[in-house]
């Protein structure tokens, strides 16, 4: 998901493990996902199944995943990629780690299969982890950095550029002060981008379901292509915050607290989340939301359906996108365009200038 | 005499239009895209020229619908807008308090709230609800009535057949057999208007807050039928524009001449009606440069190129400014 695979592929070569990355999920991925999935299933799965056939391709022999809770179909998910995999004649493993507070027995059972391997001993682990996490919060935090620049840059898709070379100079750190010290070269690349601050710029919040937020094949890039439009856009989830605030602990309450006048049930996925993070939003004064959400994802739909109200209720504009493999670029490009077009517009209103649209 | 030019590309229709310094409509025309939508812009733009004075020049020429992007090199707007806005601008020009414009076109359909002028909320339509203008067409084919009398055949109905209108596929076959039932063909045409009014607004306009004063605009907008039905259903007076197959070209034109106005953009990029007579060619390709392998189109003028998109990265985009 997103810029987080070297992290893992760190963790799993130190601890002796001959590791395939499937290169970032593309339109081909998709395509391949999409061919073996049942139909319905939804985005998230088709990308992740295209992305196992594709380390498959690459020669892996097991696969590590990622498992969930709640009354979503997502927790089930990696039973149906084992049974399709295996269906396809791929002889691999595939290990689901459970989240470890909410299911630790399956959590330990993964943990042992991950490790009867392994070859690095037993008191290095912890070192180990604690690098992988200090660069999960290093990517997590070069990629907040590019966004707060990429809405002012002059020379559009420059940030880009930057963020990628970025990414490198990140993956190749391994000790603790590299990483320290990659993180702050990549900041420092980063601010030396030419910006106009003078711009006073419309803020937009990006809520969903996690994959699609995080997956930029999945939402089209969108969070990009607002920025190189000129909007600023907070994203509700990076990993390493949501990691530490699930997995770890089950720090959320702002969140579920707000959510908790509109939306007071568990609806599954990320559901109570995107109504609680529109109320946030609203009230930290954006200027509007956009759902994403994977075509036929329930939660979603819950939260869609309410959000409505919410948005009239908080007066703030919501837009939903709902993505999956038909979904076309034009229609989001038009949305997109439509939905700022309509921010500007408030905004222009409530700052009492004439509401003309030539933005 | 000197005005704008709107160009909206559809995947169904192109049209093109000028107004006057005032905004005012002074030529329209509609061309059928026929998936080759640089031809369409070109014949458009010939004819165009025909129907104008000889002394006509154009300070500002705009560009929207899913084509807008092509349009916009191809004519060499100064502006290039997406049809919500575009559609929005036209409508609240004609009825200055208008609080929702329905749009149903050949392909797409919409729904545009605005309050005191300002878009407040919009919906496009979502796959099932998707060609209706073209659905009309096929049926109209199908019963044997021109297009031109399907809305007449409508009122006269007495008694509306009830047609299943989840979707296009589905209202079909439901219609199909209704006939076979024998019902008359006012009867069974006026509830195909209703079904169609029915899924438009379960689907494209659900939860949107409908108030009048409404504005129908879009191809269909010419069936009466479909009218009577969004009549009866909302009950409320529905308003069609005179102009309702070009709103969206309009708008183009007058956000151009309101770009224009500000001043700060000089002389327009319009590529002059000789742009008809030029040759246009647009490519589109693969790249491997990574993983994302956008697909990225460029469009060339007598061998030229002038234009690329389709990039993620922005590569091909920049070349194009650096040459
Ligand atoms: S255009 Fe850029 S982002 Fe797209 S495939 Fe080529 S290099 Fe990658």
């Amino acid at each position: 998901m997103g810029n987080s695979p070297p992290v893992f592929k760190q963790i799993l070569s130190e601890l002796g493990y001959d590791v395939v990355v499937p290169p970032p999920p593309s339109r081909r991925t998709l395509d391949l996902g999409t061919k073996y999935a049942p139909e319905f299933a939804c985005i998230p799965f088709k990308i992740l199944l295209g992305s196992y056939l594709e380390a498959i391709d690459l020669g892996a022999d097991t696969i590590i995943s990622t498992g969930g809770v709640g009354p979503c179909r997502a927790g089930y998910y990696g039973e149906l990629h084992r049974g399709i995999l295996h269906d396809l004649g791929h002889d691999v493993d595939l290990i689901i780690i459970e989240p470890p507070l909410k299911r630790p027995a399956d959590f330990l059972r993964a943990m042992y299969l991950l490790f009867r391997e392994r070859k690095a001993p037993l008191w290095k682990l912890p070192d180990i982890f604690w690098r992988a996490w200090l660069k999960l919060n290093a990517i997590d935090c070069v990629e907040k950095a590019s966004h707060d620049i990429r809405t002012f840059e002059i020379d559009k898709g420059e940030t880009t550029t930057v963020f990628r070379q970025c990414m490198e100079i990140l993956d190749a750190a391994q000790s603790k002060i590299e990483i320290k010290e990659a993180t702050d070269a990549s900041l420092e690349l980063l601010s030396a981008i030419p910006q106009d601050r003078s711009r006073d710029p419309i803020k937009i919040g990006l809520i969903g379901e996690i994959y699609v937020v995080l997956e930029p094949l999945a939402n089209h890039n969108v969070q990009v292509k607002l920025e190189e439009m000129g909007v600023l856009v907070h994203r509700s989830i990076y990993l390493a915050e949501w990691t530490q605030n699930n997995a770890l602990t089950n720090r959320e309450y702002d969140v579920k607290k707000a959510a908790e006048p509109f939306l007071s049930e568990l609806v599954g996925g990320h559901g109570r989340n995107s109504i609680g993070e529109t109320v946030l939003y609203a009230q930290k004064g954006f200027d509007g939301v956009i759902q994403l959400a994977p075509f036929a994802c329930i939660p979603e739909i819950v939260a869609k359906s309410i959000l409505p109200y919410v948005s009239r209720k908080l007066n703030i504009p919501v837009m939903t996108l709902f993505l999956d493999e038909q979904t076309g670029e034009g229609g989001i490009r038009t949305r997109l365009e439509a939905f700022v077009d309509l921010l500007v517009q408030r905004k222009k209103k409530k700052e009492g200038q004439l509401a003309c649209v030539g933005i | 005499m000197r005005g704008y030019l709107g160009v909206d590309v559809g995947s169904v229709s192109t049209n093109l239009l000028t107004t006057d310094e005032q905004g005012n409509i002074i030529a329209s025309l509609y061309i059928r895209t026929q998936g080759q939508p640089i031809a369409a812009i070109q014949e458009g733009l010939a004819l165009l020229k025909k129907e104008l004075p000889a002394d006509f020049q154009v300070c500002g020429a705009g560009a929207t619908g899913s084509g807008r992007t092509l349009a916009g090199v191809i004519v060499g707007a100064d502006l290039v807008k997406n049809e919500i806005t575009a559609h929005a601008i036209a409508a609240s020009r004609l009825v200055p308090n208008v609080q929702t414009v329905l749009e149903v076109g050949g392909q797409d359909s919409k729904i545009i709230i605005l309050r005191e002028g300002v878009v407040t909320d919009f919906a496009m339509n979502t796959v099932c609800a998707a060609g209706t203008g073209s659905f009309l067409d096929h049926q109209a084919e199908r019963l044997n009535v021109p297009i031109e009398d399907f809305g007449t055949y409508a009122l006269q109905a007495d008694n509306p057949v009830r047609i299943a209108g989840r979707c296009t596929v589905f209202a079909e076959s439901d219609m199909v057999h209704k006939q076979q039932l024998g019902y008359s063909l006012q009867n069974i045409i006026a509830g195909l208007c209703e079904a169609l009014v029915r899924n438009y607004l379960n689907n494209v306009a659900r939860g949107k807050d409908i108030l009048p004063p409404v504005v129908f605009q879009g191809g269909v907008a010419a069936n009466i039928g479909i009218k009577a039905a969004f009549e009866k259903a909302l009950g409320t007076p529905v308003y069609v524009p005179d102009h309702y197959g070009v709103m969206g070209a309009w708008g183009a034109a007058l956000l151009a001449q309101e770009n224009m106005s500000t001043g700060k953009n000089g002389a327009s990029s319009f590529r002059g009606f000789e742009a008809a007579k030029l040759d246009y060619e647009a490519s589109s390709f693969d790249c491997q440069g990574c993983p994302n392998q956008c697909e990225v189109v460029s469009i060339s003028m007598e061998g030229k190129v002038i234009g690329r998109w389709g990039d993620r990265c922005g590569r091909w985009e920049n070349m194009l400014g650096n040459t």
